[in-house]
C-alpha cells in the first residue's frame, strides 16, 4: 500500500533571499549549483533510458538544495564522502560535464577511465572520496579524510553526505561515534527522502527525525528544510565554522525528497509511493522555489535564470557529444591496470 | 634489499619485540605514519605489541579507537586516500570478518574504480591461528579469504627476521596491506638486524633446501615444517621448504622451480584444508609443473570444523610434525 509522506513544512530556519545578508554572488552560486545538478541528471536519465548509459542509475532530482547548500559552506580544499548517489555531490564540489558524461559511459575518457561508473564516480582532485555502492560505507571514509585533517591541524573540513536508510546500518554508528570521540572536524549531511531504496522509513525506524540520533553520539543535531537552499546553506555554514574551529562534528538532517525510484527513471508499479505524494513535493521544488525567491529579490529575472539554464543545456549537449565520442578502454591494456600501485 | 650483514644480525630479540621496534623506527622516519586501533594506545595493545608507542609519540600519533572495526579500517581508508600513511590493527584475524565491507570493497577497490586516482598507503595488522586455547572466534587463519580479493596484499611472516622486514615493506608500499601476526609465535626468538631493512612483497624464501620433496608451509607451520623434516631426514628423507611469506602477490615461480626438482609437493597451512590457500597453490602447480610431478599434490590442514576451545582437540586440529612428515611419506610412497 502507498504510504503518504508530507512534503517538509518550511522549517523555522528558512529566510527569504532578499532578507537574506547572503552575498548576491552567494546566491547566485547555490543557483547555479543546483541547475546544474538538475540538469545534468534529468540527462543521465534520458540517456540511461536510450541505453546509451549502461549499468545502473541513481539520479539526485529534488534533493539539489542538499548537495549545493553543503557544499557552497565548503572550500575546495574541503573533502567530501558521498554515496550510490552522488553524482550531485560531485557536480555541487566542482565536478564536470564531460568527465562525468564519459564516466557514465563507461568511456576512457571519464573521471575513472571507466572502471568506475555512476556508482563510484569520484574526483580526489575536488576532494571528493568517491560515489559508494554500499550504503553507509562512505561515513567511516569520511572519518579517515577529517581524521587527516586533525592529524595535520590544517583547518579543513570533511563532510559526509548520507541518507536516512544508512543511518540503520553499523558503519554509520561506527563512524559518527569515532568522529565524536576524536572530536574530528566533520559534518553529518543527511539526506532524508523518505525511502531507504522502495522502503519508506517510517516502515523501517521508530523515529521521526535522523537528527534525533546525534545526540547518541554528543553531537548538535538540527533539522532544515532539505528543499530550501539557503536553510540548508546557513545551517551548513554554522556547522562548518564549528567543525573549524575545532569544536567537533555536527549533524544537520535536510528533509528532502527523489523524484525518481531509488534506481533509473521510470518506476516498477507505483506500489510504494503514491502520485499525490509525489506531486506535493514537486510543489515545493527546491529550484523553482529558488528562482522564484531570486526573482522577487530581484537578484536574478525569469529571463536571466532561463539564460542560465539554456547555457548549462548547452554545455551539456557539448559534453555528451564528446563523451559519445570518446574511446572505450581496451581490454587488452586496461583490465588489470590501477589494481595496484606500482613502486615507484 | 635484505639484510646487511652486521654485528647486529646477531641479536636475538622475540617475534613480538619484532613488530613493536619496526614500529617505533618506522615512526620515527615518517611523520605521515600513524597506528590506530581498540586498545593500541594507553594499554600498549592486548599482546602488548604497541607497548611504548602512545607514551612516546602521544595520542595523536597512537590512537585509542572505540571497538568498532569497519570504522577503524574506515579511518585508515580516509586518511590514506589523504595522504597520510596509516598503521590500523584489528587485534584478532577473525575480527577482519566484521571489517571485511572496508577492506575488500572499499581499500582494495578504491584505486580501480577511481581510474587509478587513489593511492592508499595502508597497512592493517592482525593476528591469526590457532594454539592459545582461544577458541572459535579468535584463532583462524582467513588468508583464503583475502587473497581472493584483487587490490590487496598479505604477508604472514613465520620467524622475527621476516617480520621486521616484511612489515616494513608492507608499511612504506603504498597498497592496502595486511600483516597478519601468529598469535602463538608472539614469544618466539630470533636473529633480527637491528636497522630497518625491507623484504620484498611477493618473493618467498627457501627456508631449506633438499631433493625428494617440496613442503609449502605458511607462518607458523613453517617451524612444524622444519620439525618434520628433522624427523624424516633421520629416514632419509630431504625435505625442501619453501615460505612464500607474501601471499598475496604469490611468488609461484619459486615455488614451481622447487616442484620441478623434487617432484613431489606437501602444502601446509593452520586454515581448513576446505577452501584454503593450497588449493590455489596445488592448482598453479600443476598448471606449471604438471610434466615433473610423481605423485599428487598433498594438502595439510585442519579438519572442517571451527577451532576447538579444549587443548585436546586442538592440539589435533592443528597441523603438528607428525601429520606433516605422515603426508610426505604419502606422496613418497605413491
Amino acid at each position: 500500500m502507498a504510504t503518504k509522506k508530507q512534503p517538509a513544512k518550511a522549517a523555522k530556519q528558512t529566510k527569504s533571499a532578499s532578507s537574506s545578508k547572503i552575498p548576491k554572488e552567494v546566491l547566485l552560486d547555490l543557483h547555479r549549483r543546483m541547475v546544474r545538478i538538475r540538469l545534468l541528471e534529468e540527462a543521465a536519465g534520458r540517456l540511461a533510458t536510450e541505453a546509451r548509459i549502461p549499468g545502473f542509475i541513481h539520479l539526485y532530482v529534488g534533493e539539489e538544495a542538499v548537495a549545493a547548500g553543503g557544499c557552497a559552506a565548503l572550500t575546495n580544499e574541503d573533502q567530501i564522502s558521498s554515496t550510490h548517489r552522488g553524482h550531485g555531490h560531485l557536480v555541487a564540489k566542482g565536478g564536470q560535464f564531460k568527465p562525468m558524461m564519459a564516466e557514465f559511459m563507461g568511456r576512457a575518457t571519464g573521471y575513472c577511465k571507466g572502471k568506475g561508473g555512476s556508482m563510484h564516480i569520484s574526483d580526489l582532485d575536488l576532494n571528493m572520496l568517491g560515489a559508494n555502492g554500499i550504503v553507509g560505507a562512505g561515513v567511516p571514509i569520511g572519518v579517515g579524510a577529517a581524521f587527516s585533517n586533525f592529524y595535520r591541524d590544517n583547518g579543513l573540513v570533511t563532510m559526509a553526505f548520507f541518507g536516512d536508510g544508512s543511518t540503520n546500518i553499523g558503519a554509520f554508528h561506527e563512524g559518527t561515534n569515532m568522529a565524536c570521540a576524536l572530536g574530528l572536524p566533520m559534518v553529518f549531511m543527511c539526506e532524508n527522502n523518505e525511502y531507504a531504496e522502495y522502503t519508506a522509513r517510517d516502515r523501517v525506524m521508530n523515529i521521526t527525525d535522523v537528527a534525533d540520533r546525534a545526540v547518541a553520539y554528543g553531537m548538535p543535531g538540527v533539522v532544515v528544510d532539505g528543499m530550501d537552499v539557503i536553510a540548508v546553506y546557513e545551517a551548513a555554514q554554522a556547522a562548518v565554522a564549528r567543525a573549524r574551529a575545532g569544536e567537533g562534528p555536527s549533524m544537520i538532517e535536510c528533509k528532502t525528497y527523489r523524484y525518481y525510484d531509488h534506481a533509473g527513471v521510470s518506476g516498477i508499479g507505483k506500489n510504494y509511493r503514491s502520485d499525490e505524494e509525489v506531486a506535493a513535493w514537486k510543489a515545493r521544488d527546491p529550484i523553482e522555489m529558488f528562482e522564484a525567491q531570486l526573482s522577487k529579490a530581484r537578484v536574478l529575472s525569469k529571463a536571466a535564470a532561463k539564460k542560465i539554464h539554456d547555457e548549462i543545456n548547452a554545455e551539456l549537449d557539448e559534453a555528451i557529444e564528446w563523451a559519445e565520442a570518446s574511446p572505450f578502454p581496451d581490454p587488452a591494456t586496461d583490465m588489470l591496470t590501477d589494481v595496484y600501485t606500482e613502486a615507484s | 634489499m635484505t639484510a646487511t650483514e652486521t654485528a647486529t644480525d646477531q641479536r636475538i630479540i622475540t617475534y613480538n619485540q619484532a613488530f613493536n621496534e619496526t614500529l617505533f623506527q618506522l615512526m620515527a622516519e615518517d611523520e605521515d605514519i600513524f597506528v590506530a586501533g581498540e586498545d593500541v594506545g594507553r594499554y600498549g595493545g592486548v599482546f602488548q605489541s604497541f607497548a611504548g608507542l602512545n607514551a612516546e609519540y602521544g595520542d595523536r600519533r597512537v590512537v585509542d579507537t572505540p571497538i568498532a572495526e569497519q570504522a577503524i579500517v574506515g579511518l585508515g581508508i580516509g586518511a590514506a586516500a589523504m595522504g597520510l600513511r596509516p598503521v590500523v590493527d584489528l587485534m584478532f584475524m577473525d575480527f577482519v570478518m566484521v571489517a571485511m565491507d572496508q577492506i575488500a570493497n572499499q581499500a582494495a577497490k578504491m584505486k580501480y574504480m577511481f581510474g587509478g586516482k587513489a593511492e592508499l598507503p595502508l597497512t592493517i595488522t592482525t593476528t591469526g591461528g590457532a594454539g592459545l586455547g582461544a577458541a572459535a572466534q579468535h584463532s583462524q587463519s582467513l588468508e583464503a579469504w583475502l587473497i581472493h580479493v584483487p587490490g590487496l596484499k598479505l604477508v604472514f611472516p613465520s620467524s622475527p627476521h621476516d617480520l621486521k622486514g616484511l612489515l616494513t615493506s608492507c608499511v612504506r608500499d603504498n597498497n592496502p596491506t595486511i600483516v597478519t601476526l601468529h598469535k602463538a609465535m608472539l614469544g618466539t626468538s630470533g636473529h633480527v638486524p637491528e636497522e630497518l631493512y625491507e623484504i620484498p612483497l611477493g618473493k618467498a624464501s627457501v627456508v631449506q633446501e633438499g631433493d625428494d620433496v617440496t613442503i609449502v608451509a605458511i607462518g607458523r607451520m613453517v617451524s612444524v615444517a622444519q620439525a618434520a623434516a628433522k624427523t624424516l631426514a633421520e629416514e632419509g628423507i630431504s625435505v625442501e621448504i619453501v615460505d612464500p611469506r607474501c601471499l598475496l602477490p604469490f611468488d609461484t615461480d619459486t615455488v614451481v622451480e622447487s616442484a620441478k626438482k623434487t617432484n613431489r609437493v606437501v602444502i601446509v597451512h593452520e586454515a581448513v584444508r576446505n577452501g584454503g590457500i593450497g588449493g590455489e597453490i596445488a592448482a598453479q602447480i600443476q598448471e606449471f609443473a604438471f610434466d615433473y610431478l610423481d605423485a599428487p599434490v598433498a594438502r595439510v590442514g585442519a579438519p572442517f570444523s571451527p577451532v576447538p576451545f579444549s587443548p585436546a582437540l586442538e592440539s589435533e586440529y592443528v597441523p603438528n610434525p607428525g601429520s606433516i612428515a605422515d603426508a610426505v611419506r604419502g606422496v613418497l610412497n605413491r
